[in-house]
């Protein structure tokens, strides 16, 4: 679905990130992860459109989308949440999501937009009360917002960009199952980009590890969690406590 | 249908029974200004309340004024053509200036210095081509004999309240379109995170430019209205930066964000005018500036809502029964400064 080759981005003499490829299959969720800095949100960036590449190829469904912007990528089917949400204070919870629902499917009809609105809040458990005011939302719900205007969209491959920080565990969980819920019962692909391995290695399928706007690992997450160099660079004197947490989420 | 469908209709039938039951010649001057005015503020507002604030409608509006006298006086081209093409010379102008501006994220008040020099270039054109303009003495539109449909020239005041009512009403209904459409949302959404709006979707440089156009559109159509009405125009009337600041001013004390907040900010302005020009003849000339500048001053810091948008913000929060969506689009700065540092 989705071919990465040789992606290059250079912010002066800086390179955030160097020459990483990767692949994402229909219907999979691919966990991306590493150390702040590491060119996480960098390649979410280019993915979605914010700023271009300097160099490589992103094909999404066979054809080339690097340096489109934000909003043709968008009416192709990729959607993407913020790390820090930001909603749209001005409007209500409601119109947030209409909003994305309009312009993310290329200003189908209001109708559809409202009707999409309406699924995508229900489907993230936000209240579709058409006046329910932004202001009231904690950090869950912020999150969850951000969340219903990516699915608003309609999109094929959902960039998330999770960052579960701010939540307690049982937040946690519940927005990782959450993501899962998404890819079984909307079809939605899903590349999650996390800081925090423990939560994220029982949902996905594979995992890349990033480090230094490099690719160091991929794949399973129980052989990237047991890779010695993302132990080395990545998990530091925690690996133990990660991997026990690993196997215990895997049964 | 409820008062408030019914309302409208009767102040509608009220406004235009006006000129046939009073016909005093001051009072419906008076009232054709506040009614031209009030079109041109609320053009300005129409990309004013998104955050986009504009410098250059000084330009917009001397464009408007200047190209449909100039068309007339020297091609002999009525202004019955003469205004669109003054219409879309602005709006050319408009692409040329906007354009790049947000194609390369130029906002805030970047935009607004950028704006400044439009209303700056525009001014310095006239008084440059003064052959043809009149420079700063002002322009007058070659007089036809008594009232000519087709010069678009009437010496009855009552013809002049009633085309400025029609246009004023046509410039409200604009703003409730744009308001009911989902620009609306989109423009709100770029006015508070550029790169939020497009990441859903919104296609951020075009509706800027769209929202722009149709303002500058509105604007040389209210500038090319004030030269037909005066017959008379020049530079600091209908051009440059002081009229541009005039309007900002308007708009802030009437209610940026309310549908008839520049209406009553007109009507503030000219009865302001008007007084100080009785009360103190010409003693007074430019002193309506100074009580502009301070006026302004002490809005922005107690009022920034204006006149018109805290009462009714008053009035809501006392029925306190229906939910904030009349009045959607308030400033929220806190927020919007919030949003910028975690960027």
């Amino acid at each position: 679905m989705l071919v990465v080759e040789g992606l290059v981005k250079r912010f002066g003499g800086f390179k955030a990130v160097n020459n990483v490829s990767f692949k994402v299959a229909r219907g999979e969720i691919l966990g991306l992860i590493g150390p702040n800095g590491s060119g996480k949100s960098t390649i979410f960036n280019m993915l979605s459109g914010t700023f271009p590449p300097t160099a490589g190829s992103i094909k999404f469904e066979g054809e080339e989308i690097a340096g489109l912007p934000p909003h043709r990528i968008i009416n192709r089917g990729i959607g993407r949440t913020f790390q820090i949400p930001r909603p749209f204070h001005r409007l209500t919870i409601f119109e947030n999501v209409a909003l994305a629902g309009y312009f993310g499917q290329g200003r189908l009809s209001r109708a559809n937009a409202e009707e999409a609105a309406e699924r995508a809040l229900a489907m993230v458990g936000l209240p579709t009360d058409r006046r329910a005011s932004v202001e009231g939302l904690g950090a869950a719900g912020l999150k969850k917002l951000e969340l219903a205007k990516a699915l608003a969209t309609a999109p094929k491959l959902l960039l998330a960009d999770e960052s579960l920080g701010g939540l307690d565990d049982n937040e946690m969980e519940q927005a990782a199952d959450m993501l899962r819920r998404i890819r079984d019962e909307l079809g939605i692909t899903i590349i999650w980009v996390e800081h925090i391995m423990g939560v994220l290695m029982r949902v996905v399928d594979r995992v890349m590890v990033l480090d230094h706007g490099e690719k160091i690992s991929e794949g399973l997450p129980a052989e990237v969690s047991s890779d010695p160099r993302v132990i080395e660079v990545y998990l530091g004197t925690d690996a133990n406590a990660v991997q026990a947490a690993v196997a215990r989420a895997r049964g | 249908m409820t008062a408030r469908q019914i309302a409208p209709w009767i102040a509608g039938a009220a406004l235009i029974a006006v000129p046939f039951v009073h016909r005093d010649a001051y009072h419906l001057h008076i009232l054709i200004l506040i009614l031209i005015w009030a079109f041109a503020y609320t053009s300005w507002s129409m990309m004013g309340r998104f955050g986009l604030v504009s410098l250059g409608h000084g330009g917009f509006m001397g464009v408007g004024a200047y190209v449909t006298a100039l068309l007339w006086n020297h091609l002999g081209v009525s202004p019955w053509l003469g205004i669109p093409l003054a219409m879309l010379a602005a709006a050319v102008l408009a692409v040329i200036v906007a354009y790049p501006c947000f194609r390369f994220r130029i906002t805030g008040h970047y935009f607004v210095l950028v704006t400044l020099a439009l209303s700056g270039i525009v001014l310095q054109v006239i008084t440059a081509t003064r052959n043809y303009t009149g420079g700063s003495l002002g322009y007058t539109p070659d007089r036809t004999r008594g009232s000519q449909l087709w010069a678009l020239q009437f010496d009855d005041k009552a013809v002049w309240y009633l085309i400025a009512l029609g246009i004023w009403a046509a410039g409200l209904l604009v703003w409730r379109w744009v308001d009911r459409s989902m620009d609306r949302y989109a423009l709100e959404a770029i006015s508070e995170d550029e790169d939020a709006a497009a990441a859903a979707g919104v296609n951020v440089t075009w509706e800027k430019l769209k929202i722009t156009v149709i303002s500058a559109l509105m604007t040389a159509l209210a500038g090319a209205l004030y030269c037909q009405y005066q017959m008379f125009i020049s530079p600091d009337t209908v051009s440059g930066i002081a009229i541009s600041l005039q309007m900002v001013f308007a708009v802030i004390v009437g209610g940026l964000y309310v549908m008839l907040g520049p209406t009553v900010g007109a009507i503030i302005t000219i009865m302001l005018a008007e007084v100080l020009r009785i009360g103190f003849g010409t003693k007074a000339v430019g002193w309506d500036n100074l009580v502009y500048g301070v006026l302004l001053v002490v809005f922005i810091i107690f009022l920034p809502k204006g006149i018109l948008g805290s009462i009714l913000d008053r009035l809501k929060t006392r029925r306190e029964t229906r939910a904030p969506a009349i009045l959607a689009g308030e400033p929220k700065q806190s927020t919007a400064v919030r949003a910028e540092v975690a960027r």
